[in-house]
């Protein structure tokens, strides 16, 4: 079932973002900015989890669980340590994500060459 | 004197003495790929970078027009040449390689007939007897430079178009040859309050529109004179626009009118979107083909009308349009 | 001749095939996050890892898969038939980094891959930095207040 959800809630925020793409002829930096911004106010409502109970990688894998996990980590850390923790906790859930993109970006364009 | 109208002029003796055209290999592949002088199978066109690569399209387009002029780097007084890269960077590092006076141009995809009116006020002027106008684009140095990574995954809309990879060479001189530039008209910069960087070609389609108008009226001549008036690259979008603003005067120019961008490419075959755009577009075009047909005599008379988008990215991002120029030339086949 | 100008391009404006852009964009997004549901699945009940084991591990093979991807040369297709389909999920945040940091290798490692990676990307940091932190602080001090 969530294999079906995954699909369906995945592809319904993609295809939102296309929508938004054509009808307000916004750019791809738009609308993943309008996306992470999305995610962090969802999760500041509590409601991305529910979001992720329901469709797990329809949820986790598009622009707006980066806001998510950004928000989450941020208010995980300030419940242990008081404000302070939202800075110092912040990238703890996304840090996989970034570093793994760092590392296999360099390493894609030291290897490859572009084909235009 | 020469200015006749508020935009053009009268050439006595200019001509085209040689040109040739160095292209990629998506025009190669193209509908006009033989009748180009020479091409590279890729786009790094056997150089280490994109920038590297454009500039080994303009140096052998410049080499084969001195070339097939029968002439030594000496006799060329000087070279006018332009590209769209910053600083029209492309050119002045070819030209180092070489003895001869340089006059850089710009304007944006209307670069190579600027080029020919510059050429032919200094030939006809008699300030030099040979002038070599040379023009290029690559469509990844533009890419890279006004747009995406080219590995990007962003989606471009059908009204984009394709940069021509391509370099062309055309020498100008004093004495008689069968093809001869008698008249052109200087474009002005127009904006028509248009500011989608992927629409290009009906942000042209304005100034393409005035300035043949302006042509027509400082020649009190029509259409009718001409046995062909072609767009550099309006492409499709912007020649149905070109065709509606004409039609809005109640003038059908559709049967006359073509543009270089839906030559140079197969929309159908080959992954386009709109057309072809670039200064070498239009250059490429004409150069090699339009000129071609009009020493065949199958063309007697042609108005060549260059379009360039004036776009810059960091204006764009600051809420600007963009304002388009063309600018005309006429081809004329000497009995 | 402004007007007419404007009238002209209102009316010979083309008409943007939305709905299939739309479709195209639902199947490819919709592909990609089932598939790493998939991954997510086979980590987690094949290998034996937690459920957050298994997310950062998928995380992280959709990256690598989003570059090789980029590298081949295959990434750009996808995205011209997906649009956002390939721009809103992780991997498109993959391919910003990866296309801009490929495209300056001709500037060498450090002028040119290095310092472009994150000329694209790094607007989804800064703005989800800012979201989080901002939204963040309001919902603790809320919690603090209630």
């Amino acid at each position: 079932m969530i294999f079906v959800m995954a699909f369906l809630v995945g592809g319904l925020i993609c295809m939102i973002g296309q929508l938004i793409l054509d009808i307000f002829k916004l750019l791809p930096i738009h609308l993943t900015s309008l996306f992470v911004f999305l995610g962090a106010l969802l999760d500041s409502f509590h409601l991305y989890d529910r979001l992720i109970e329901v469709a797990g990688a329809g949820a986790t894998i598009p622009i707006t669980s980066f806001g998510h996990a950004l928000t989450h980590a941020a208010l995980q850390k300030a419940s242990e340590s008081g404000v302070i923790g939202l800075a110092s906790g912040i990238f703890s859930l996304t840090a996989v994500g970034i570093t793994a993109a760092i590392i296999f970006s360099f390493f894609t364009a030291l290897i490859f060459k572009p084909r235009g | 004197m020469k200015k006749v109208g508020r935009q053009s002029v009268i050439f006595d003796n200019v001509y085209v003495k040689s040109r040739a055209v160095y292209v990629g290999p998506k025009e190669y592949a193209g509908p006009l790929g033989k009748y180009f002088d020479g091409y590279f199978q890729d786009l790094y066109c056997d150089s280490k970078t994109w920038e590297k690569a454009e500039m080994n399209l303009y140096k052998c387009a410049l080499e084969k027009a001195i070339e097939k002029a029968g002439l030594v780097e000496t006799e060329v007084d000087y070279i006018i040449g332009g590209d769209l890269n910053n600083q029209i960077i492309i050119g002045s590092y070819v030209a180092r390689n070489y003895n001869i006076p340089m006059l850089g141009v710009f304007s944006a995809c209307a670069t190579s007939m600027q080029g020919i009116i510059l050429g032919g006020m200094i030939v006809d002027g008699g300030f030099g007897k040979n002038c070599l106008c040379m023009t290029s684009s690559h469509n990844a140095t533009a890419e890279k430079q006004f747009r995406y990574p080219t590995e990007y995954g962003g989606k471009k809309p059908e009204t984009a178009t394709l940069t021509v990879t391509a370099s062309g060479a055309i020498l100008l001189t004093s004495e008689p040859t069968s093809i001869q530039i008698t008249r052109a008209t200087v474009g002005k910069v127009f904006d028509p309050e248009y500011d989608d960087p992927l629409d290009l070609g009906r942000a042209m389609a304005p100034s393409a529109y005035l300035t043949i108008k302006q042509h027509f009226q400082d020649f009190d001549t029509t259409m009718d004179e001409y046995d062909l008036i072609i767009t550099g690259d309006l492409s499709y979008y912007g020649r149905e626009m070109l065709i509606s603003m004409f039609k809005d005067d109640g003038i059908d120019i559709s049967k006359k009118h073509y543009d270089c961008g839906l030559l140079i490419y197969d929309r159908e075959s080959q992954d386009v979107h709109a057309g072809g755009s670039g200064c070498a577009c239009c250059a490429a075009v004409t150069y090699s083909y339009l000129l071609k047909l009009l020493e065949e005599g199958r063309y007697n008379k042609i108005l060549v009308v260059a379009t360039g988008a004036l776009h810059n990215p960091i204006i764009s991002a600051q809420n600007e349009t963009i304002p388009g120029i063309s600018h005309a030339v006429v081809f004329e086949r000497r009995k | 001749m402004n007007q007419k100008i404007s009238k002209v391009m209102q009316e010979t404006k083309p008409k943007k095939p939305i709905l299939k852009n739309a479709l195209r964009a639902f199947l490819v997004g919709g592909l990609i996050c089932l598939f790493g549901q998939v991954l997510i699945f086979l980590f987690q009940k094949g290998f034996n890892f937690s459920k957050e084991e298994a997310s950062n591990i998928t995380v992280g093979l959709l990256v690598l898969i989003a570059c090789l991807l980029t590298g081949f040369g295959v990434y750009d297709r996808i995205g011209q038939f997906a649009g956002a389909g390939t721009i809103v999920p992780i991997t498109g945040f993959a391919n910003s980094m990866a296309s801009s940091a490929l495209e300056s290798k001709s500037e060498g490692i450090i002028v040119g891959i290095i310092m472009n990676m994150f000329k694209l990307a790094g607007s989804v940091i800064v703005v989800g930095v800012l979201s989080a932190y901002i939204l963040g602080l309001i919902r603790y001090l809320w919690g603090l207040i209630v």
